[in-house]
């Protein structure tokens, strides 16, 4: 069972690594922000998964902590990728 | 009923983690900004969702569940807000960084 | 155990793959989020290597606030400079760089085959400072004052960031560069998600004397709440020059004196706690810095002040 946690958690880390490649083909920068939450996302399911398969209560509280700031992380890119379009157009 | 458990565990995660797949298929493949947009979010909501509700059998009741079914619930609030961000500004048409 | 290895196989490519990703891209923004990504992948290795201390703070501190620090770095690089470095600067830099990895490479290479440890000291004295945590421990009890010289080292940061603000504009507020518009959604999240991170920060801040935490992975993670509030536009960046704001600033380094120089009576030296009492102590010392963290490193992020008093 332990295997099975590891192993799902490694399958959902490189699946989301190579949407990764979204954040340099673009086109908008909205799209590079896509990839950027669907890789916390999968990072945060990646954590859990790693949580209960080393059965570490710890690894929890920080799937959580992520949890948190990926929201941050999110709206600091949209509002950061907005600026640089209105900038760009001045 | 442990190994029943366990099975539901298995199913549960096994479905999150194609949710994530389909997910990134989607994100590369779409023709567009708002399609891949869809794509995300169900990634974001059912393939966690899912992961979530296969792991709670396993952790320790209650402060463990409690904190599984949270970190699904801050993901899930977060993705709903940023992705009613990224759409307006997709509709907005401004952005072009 | 081969799924451990699978993990860590797994891991080790993708830290390397998106290191490369963060250095090598031309795009400002793309670098920021390779950079955050690669923080992310790091948290899991070093929860993978059964360091969740670790990964916690690097969590708070690499996904949260230095996340935002940079991103408004390069908006404002973006609109301020867009000549690139000369080729000439950029080369002596990569040769820099290469020097000091090279030199990584060959101290890790170099280790002794069993490394030097402290450790089975360090837990034979736990019970006595009250800590089932024996990081908390070292930082809090063996090493207080490493502990608070890093809070020194943060205060002589805030003020080199403030150093760099105009004469006219010293005592206002800083001018954050994303807190100009603020829509529905973002309203929504900031007054659902800042209470509940908040309370997940002082959590962890509590948590820290038995299980991983601590008062710097809290007082990030407040810190990166209090920049969410910022970014809705539900809380304005505070002006600099009150007084609530430099005595909050410099609360961890002043108990931690306290303490320090009351060690002397009470215990017989600098820092010493008194005998029993040390858990106690060692929690009025951490609450005081939580506070000081999360501001300072708020503080940092937002910058000099940009607007007038």
């Amino acid at each position: 069972m332990r295997e099975f946690y590891l192993l799902a958690g490694v399958f959902i880390l490189l699946t989301v690594a190579v949407g990764l490649t979204r954040v340099l083909l673009g086109p908008r920068g909205a799209d590079r922000m896509m990839a950027a939450q669907l890789l916390g996302s999968g990072g945060i399911a990646a954590m859990l998964l790693t949580a209960a398969g080393l059965e570490s209560a710890a690894a929890l509280d920080v799937a959580l902590t992520f949890a948190l700031l990926a929201a941050v992380a999110a709206v600091a890119f949209t509002k950061s990728s907005g600026r640089a379009a209105r900038t760009e157009e001045d | 009923m442990s190994e029943a458990l366990d099975v539901f565990t298995r199913i549960a995660v096994s479905l999150g983690a194609m949710f994530f797949l389909a997910g990134t298929v989607g994100l590369l493949r779409f023709p567009d900004t708002l399609s891949r947009l869809h794509a995300l979010t169900k990634a974001d909501n059912l393939g966690l969702g899912l992961i979530v509700l296969g792991l709670l059998p396993q952790v320790a009741w209650p402060f463990g569940a409690l904190k599984l079914v949270l970190v699904w619930v801050l993901v899930l609030a977060a993705s709903a807000a940023s992705s009613q961000l990224v759409a307006r500004k997709v509709r907005g048409g401004k952005d072009r960084s | 155990m081969n799924a451990v290895y699978g993990l860590f196989a797994g891991l080790s490519a993708l830290l390397l793959v998106v290191a490369g990703f963060a250095v090598v891209t031309r795009r400002h923004f793309a670098a920021v989020v390779g950079f955050t990504a690669f923080g992310l992948l790091l948290s899991l290795a070093w929860v993978a290597l059964a360091a969740p201390d670790v990964a916690l703070t690097e969590a708070a501190v690499g996904g949260g606030v230095t996340g935002v620090l940079l991103l408004s770095a390069s908006v404002q690089m973006r609109a301020k400079m867009e000549v690139l470095p000369s080729w000439g600067v950029r080369f002596i830099a990569a040769v820099l760089a290469a020097i000091v990895t090279a030199g990584l490479m060959l101290v890790v290479l170099m280790l002794p085959d069993e490394a030097p440890t402290l450790a089975p000291a360090a837990k034979e004295s736990l019970a006595f400072t009250g800590m089932g945590n024996p990081a908390t421990a070292v930082l809090m009890a063996y090493r207080a004052l490493d502990t608070m010289l890093e809070k020194v080292v943060l205060l002589l940061a805030l003020v080199a960031v403030w150093s760099l603000g105009r004469d006219h504009f010293w005592g206002g507020r800083p001018d954050f560069d994303f807190s100009t518009q603020t829509s529905g959604p973002l309203l929504l999240l900031a007054r659902v998600l800042v209470p509940v991170g908040v309370l997940v920060g002082i959590y962890l801040f509590w948590v820290g004397a038995d299980e991983p935490g601590g008062a710097f992975a809290g007082g990030a993670l407040i810190a990166a709440m209090g920049l969410l509030a910022f970014f809705a536009g539900v809380a304005r960046p505070p002006l600099v020059g009150s007084g609530w704001l430099r005595w909050a600033v410099v609360a961890g380094i002043a108990v931690f004196l306290i303490v320090g120089f009351g060690g002397f009576w009470g215990a017989g030296d600098f820092l010493a706690y008194p005998d029993g009492l040390a858990k106690p102590v060692i929690v009025v010392i951490e609450v005081a810095m939580t506070l000081s963290i999360a501001l300072t490193l708020v503080l940092l992020v937002v910058g000099p002040p940009g607007r007038r008093p």
